[in-house]
């Protein structure tokens, strides 16, 4: 490990245009880029003492090679000075400040020394320049000079006013230098106020302004030259004239010309003048637009940052690995490494990896040496492998075992990034354990996620540490499993463990072998044995689940039918807590094979006879249906005729508005259950009921009613003039005409039903793309808020600055994440 | 661990515990005390925006009143994180004094004395352009008092002429006596009385926390509002700190969204911090931030580099952005510790 130096601190500033000129490697003063044989020109923008952007050239200021040198500062000198518009409005503040005369701040100095000018803080430095302006808003006179002022007008994005004059540059300079230092202080600037205002102007290196060659041997310059070449052009113009004696008109407009050019070069996004064009029209990308939003360099290059060591593709399934692993197509794995460093215990390994090659899989693709860095090639690599020596590394392939970390965006949380072990397969996805699908929100319909590979010993153990998938069974957000079996999962597991199920020997062998042993002797199995083979001796639970009871005595389900409250709930956080995240991934593993193993001996479809209702469940259904449709009929009746009893504060139409909105969500509910009780045990209600997939909403809208569609929280109202569709009454308050769908999916839809519906589903499409939109943007806001809030060792948590936010974290010191402890009960 | 250093909360169920589960129970705090470094920050970030994806964006909810939607979701939990000065749909729940809870006179009483309501309700107010006249015709007792300060020309019936040269200066009486309030608070629209727990309870729509607890009868414990910015003026920080969690709890458990309270503590924590409601985003916390570097990257990129320059501002790298900026290790986690061997001693010792 070499020792790296750490920055402690940045400072900022201004540079003074004497300073930019020391700085500078070469004063440029022709707007010509380059001479007619394309070499560029001494004293142009690409002056070759600025810097190297073509390979096999060297810096005639340092002498460093492409990469070696990192470019220099140059300046143009400007022939008349400039406000650096981002400076704009602290000038015509600091005019208002001070005497136009003698320059002093325009507060009597007894109010003055009654303030410590060491230790201002920043309200009483913002108060001074309040009580600066008033006398010269007012017109008043100086307190030092007793000269009378005039009020100041600025009109942006850059002029200056004083009456009815206009301010020049070079007299804003002149008052600018006789402000005094201590006067400035109060203000609490640090900076000369004359440096606001530019004489030269740096010129940054042509390493960050690169030019690019175009297919057809034409160069393209970066946007900043361009501006910087409009800059030079209208200075020398300037100059020009200025030296021929040409008007004074003419001489301001040229000045006022320039003014705007070296304000574009800083922010081509000024509001109040016109942004800077390319020739093809497409406004120029200067200073600001480099670093500004989303795209700028702040955000997206120093707050993220593209990595080496990494891999993304489609992910797929693979439910025979552990949720500890990940599938790693082998073309990754021939790609990435990982560096090892030689030791007497892995030489013989390590050689035989050189030896193999870069091409060939457990292979290696460098070897570092104290001299320097190898490829192994396959002229070189029997040598490499001979010479190789302790203390060497080797980059090595990915191999199984290793350690990766697995992400997939948007990466919400922190489980979105986890630690797992490498296993090497064949084809070209990525695989993951289907239980580990939750907390990534991953599904396999051309998904794709990213894998980075850690590099150095402290980045692997601390992610094989904290990240590793069964350290994130428990989520940190409620303090209760994420990851578990689920869908196919629950159901299998509840066919399994159901009561009265039993198995011959070799039917419980098929469904548990090479998972788990199962006691010899016995002729007759049942599958609440088989799943109690899972659980550890010793435990004993008892747990409310969606079918009762379940209890668990001394590692034997005794009673009570697995669910998801078992395969992802209590029962899973009960194994987390009493005996770690091993046990708690073991079980995940076995368990999700064996339901998988028994729902395929079983067998299990669902389809859409699963919907067929006997004869009485349909007359009942739609005798709901009668019922909601006169009621709501006897309602509009009332309404009618006045006899209706209004919901204070609400209007006669919106009262009945609720009514029917009641009346027909009760004739829902009411289909729903009916459909339930008539479908009886078939597929699609076991998945509803064991939480595996779907819920009972669901079921009653393919095979009950679909019932009211609603746009905007009411149902449906608009379309036509007051009324929904032209099939209808203008006025008519019914149900149809509403938005009520009275029919199933299974039933279809009839086209005025299915048209409501579509509205309902369109509004629910388009509040989808606007919540992600609004969340991201919060969740973005509050990061930014919180994230440098930790947990110190005395247990208060406090902020970067020091603050104590929390004197004990959440007010009892409890980790959300691993509250289930405290609420563990005695055995 | 003694149980003297325990916090209150965890104290208090240490003292009912057994004395045979008091060891266990011991044992079980330190198992689930947080780990120090832990960024927590971050992580009740990410529990609160998480689940913000998966919330409905309309949806109204009404608080045990038919009559008043409340707005939840994902718009009200920005509301509640923006720190807004005046929600979208203010509401009041108000409860009684103990001795007039059970009066439902009392109640229906005192929900007319808070209702606003103002000379436009009672009156009709009309301007003749022709003659220059405002007229104003009511029955209402107050609305006449108030009305014969402007005007002598009481007509018969209740009739108010005011008579004036132009037709602006009618228009400006005009509004002036639109908005003239004949009885009730400022603020509050319509109060609403219904019965829950066996007591009757004062909904409304509409808020004045101030204007309220200066009511007689009023619980002024209980009295509440969810406007987040009235209970920080009339009561306090403290208060608002703990209105911010009840309202963000409100908003998560009516979308049946799992979140640990402790997160939404932290984040109210990190908003009264400084003893004012700050907003979470470039107005408040982030933008109050110390480092340079930390705002610049959140936004308004240029004037906080622009500022930083004529201020002479020194970033001092302590918080996370700053760190990923320049490529350092960042000082929270695993990042706040560091090796306490120094390598020159360790060398002597070889030798």
């Amino acid at each position: 490990m070499t020792i790296r130096k750490k920055i402690d601190r940045i400072e900022f500033g201004l540079f003074s245009s004497k300073m930019i000129q020391k700085l500078s490697a070469a004063k440029i003063y022709t707007p010509n880029t380059y001479d007619e044989d394309g070499y560029p020109i001494e004293g142009g923008l690409m002056d070759p003492r600025l810097g190297v952007i073509d390979p096999g050239i060297r810096c005639k200021t340092c002498g460093g090679r492409l990469g070696e040198c990192q470019g220099h500062f140059g300046h143009v000198d400007l022939t008349r000075p400039i406000i650096h518009v981002g400076y704009a409005k602290e000038v015509y503040l600091l005019l208002r400040a001070t005497c136009r005369v003698c320059g002093r701040l325009l507060i009597p100095d007894d109010k003055l020394k009654k303030y410590d000018i060491g230790h201002l803080s920043i309200p009483e430095s913002s108060n001074f320049w309040k009580m600066a302006q008033k006398i010269s808003d007012a017109e008043g006179k100086c307190p030092y000079c007793n000269e009378p002022q005039i009020k100041i007008k600025f009109v942006r994005p850059y002029s200056y006013y004083e009456g009815e004059n206009n301010l020049l540059v070079t007299d804003i300079c002149e008052r600018f230098k006789k402000i005094t230092d201590e006067d400035l202080r109060y203000l609490g600037l640090n900076v000369r106020p004359e440096w606001m205002i530019l004489s030269s102007i740096p010129v940054l290196p042509i390493t960050t302004r690169p030019s690019i060659t175009l297919e057809s041997s034409d160069r393209s310059e970066d946007d900043l030259t361009h501006k910087l070449v409009d800059i030079l052009r209208i200075n020398q113009r300037l100059e020009e004239n200025i030296n021929s004696g040409a008007p004074q008109l003419i001489i301001e407009d040229l000045w006022d010309l320039l003014q705007y050019h070296v304000a574009t070069y800083f922010d081509n996004g000024i509001t109040g003048i016109p942004p800077a064009r390319h020739r093809s029209g497409r406004p120029l990308k200067t200073i600001a637009q480099r670093l500004k939003s989303k795209e700028g360099r702040f955000r997206k290059n120093l707050s993220g940052k593209r990595v080496n060591f990494s891999a993304r593709t489609v992910i797929g399934p693979e439910p025979n690995i552990s949720i500890n692993e990940v599938g790693v197509p082998l073309l990754i794995a021939l790609e990435l490494t990982v560096p090892e460093e030689v030791n007497e215990r892995n030489i013989k390994d390590l050689r035989k990896l050189v030896l193999n090659g870069s091409n060939v899989h457990p292979g290696a693709h460098n070897v570092i040496t104290p001299i320097g860095r190898k490829r192994v090639m396959e002229e070189n690599k029997e040598e490499l492998a001979k010479n190789l020596e302790e203390g060497d590394i080797v980059e090595r392939h990915l191999q199984d075992g290793d350690i990766v970390i697995f992400n997939r965006q948007p990466s919400l949380h922190r489980i979105s990034m986890m630690c797992h072990h490498v296993k090497v397969l064949p084809h070209n996805t990525l695989r993951l354990n289907t239980s580990v699908c939750a907390p990534y929100n991953a599904d396999f319909d051309g998904d794709e996620m990213n894998l980075h590979v850690p590099q150095s010993e402290e980045a692997i153990a601390e992610a094989d540490i904290l990240m590793k998938v069964q350290e994130c069974i428990i989520s940190p957000r409620f303090g209760r499993p994420i990851i578990g079996g689920r869908h196919d999962h629950v159901t299998g597991m509840h066919i399994l463990t159901k009561d009265r199920t039993e198995f011959t020997r070799g039917e419980a062998l098929n469904l548990t072998g090479g998972i788990v042993k199962i006691s010899k002797g016995k002729k007759k199995i049942t599958g609440k044995e088989i799943f109690s083979e899972l659980l550890p001796t010793d435990l004993t639970l008892s747990y409310e689940g969606k079918f009762g009871k379940v209890s668990i005595e001394n590692g034997k389900l005794v009673s009570g039918v697995i669910d998801s409250e078992g395969m992802s709930g209590e029962l899973l956080k009960e194994l987390f807590i009493r005996y770690g995240s091993d046990v708690a991934r073991e079980f995940i593993d076995s368990s999700t094979r064996i339901a998988i193993r028994a729902i395929m001996e079983h067998g299990f479809s669902t389809g859409i006879d699963e919907l067929d209702l006997p004869e009485g469940g349909l007359k009942k259904i739609e005798k709901i249906t009668e019922d909601a449709k006169a009621n709501v009929d006897n309602l509009i009746k009332l309404y009618q005729k006045g006899e209706f009893e209004v919901i204070p504060g609400k209007s006669l139409e919106e009262s009945l508005e609720d009514y029917t909105m009641a009346e027909l969500g009760k004739a829902r509910t009411m289909a729903g259950k009916t459909a339930e009780e008539c479908a009886g045990d078939n597929s699609a209600v076991i998945m509803a009921r064991t939480g595996a997939r779907g819920n009972l909403l669901n079921l009653t809208q393919m095979a009950g009613m679909v019932g009211q569609q609603a746009v905007r929280g009411k149902r449906i109202k608009r379309g036509y003039n007051s009324r929904t569709l032209s099939h209808f009454m203008k006025g008519d308050v019914s149900a149809e005409a509403n938005g009520f769908v009275a029919t199933n999916f299974k039933k279809g839809l009839r086209p005025i039903e299915y048209f409501f519906h579509a509205m309902g589903g369109r509004e629910s499409l388009v509040d989808t793309a606007i919540r992600t939109a609004r969340s991201g943007y919060m969740q973005r806001r509050l990061i930014n808020a919180l994230q440098d809030l930790e947990v110190y060792p005395d247990r208060t948590v406090r902020g970067d600055s020091g603050i104590i936010v929390q004197f004990e974290y959440g007010e009892d010191g409890i980790d959300p994440m691993k509250k289930c402890y405290l609420e563990q009960k005695s055995r | 661990m003694k149980s003297e250093e325990l916090p209150g909360t965890i104290r208090e169920m240490y003292e009912k515990q057994d004395k045979k589960e008091k060891k266990r129970f011991l044992e079980n705090y330190k198992k689930a005390v947080v780990t120090p470094g832990e960024a927590v920050g971050t992580i009740a970030a990410q529990s609160i925006g998480e689940p913000g994806t998966q919330m409905t964006l309309r949806t109204f909810h009404y608080a045990g009143v038919a009559e008043l939607s409340v707005p939840l979701g994902l718009p009200r939990l920005i509301e509640i994180i923006d720190a807004k000065r005046a929600p979208k749909n203010a509401i009041m729940t108000i409860f009684l004094e103990k001795k007039y809870s059970k009066d439902e006179g009392y109640a229906n009483k005192l929900a007319k004395k808070l209702q606003e309501r103002f000379l436009c309700d009672v009156c009709k107010i009309d301007i003749d352009v022709k003659k220059r006249e405002l007229c104003v015709e009511t029955e209402d007792d107050e609305a006449k008092k108030i009305l014969q300060k402007f005007t002598e020309s009481e007509g018969e019936d209740g009739r108010f002429v005011i008579t004036e040269e132009l037709l602006s200066d009618l228009k400006k009486i005009k509004n002036k006596l639109e908005k003239k309030r004949l009885e009730g608070i400022k603020g509050i629209k319509r109060v609403f009385v219904r019965e829950l727990n066996d007591e009757y309870v004062l909904y409304a729509e509409g808020s004045n926390l101030k204007g309220v607890l200066n009511m007689d009868g009023v619980d002024k414990n209980r009295a509440t509002t969810n406007d987040i910015f009235q209970i920080y003026e009339t009561v306090g920080i403290e208060a608002a700190r703990n209105a911010i969690i009840t309202e963000a709890m409100k908003v998560l458990d009516e979308q049946n969204l799992d979140v640990d309270i402790r997160h939404i503590m932290l984040v109210a924590d990190q908003m009264t911090v400084t003893g004012t409601v700050q907003a979470v985003g470039r107005t408040g916390i982030s933008g109050a931030k110390e480092s340079v570097l930390a705002r610049a990257a959140f936004e308004e990129t240029e004037k906080h580099i622009l500022n930083a320059a004529i201020y002479g501002e020194v970033d001092t790298l302590g918080g996370v952005a700053e760190n990923i900026i320049i490529g350092q290790p960042i000082p929270v986690g695993t990042g706040t510790v560091e090796l306490a061997i120094k390598p020159i001693k360790a060398k002597k010792s070889k030798k």
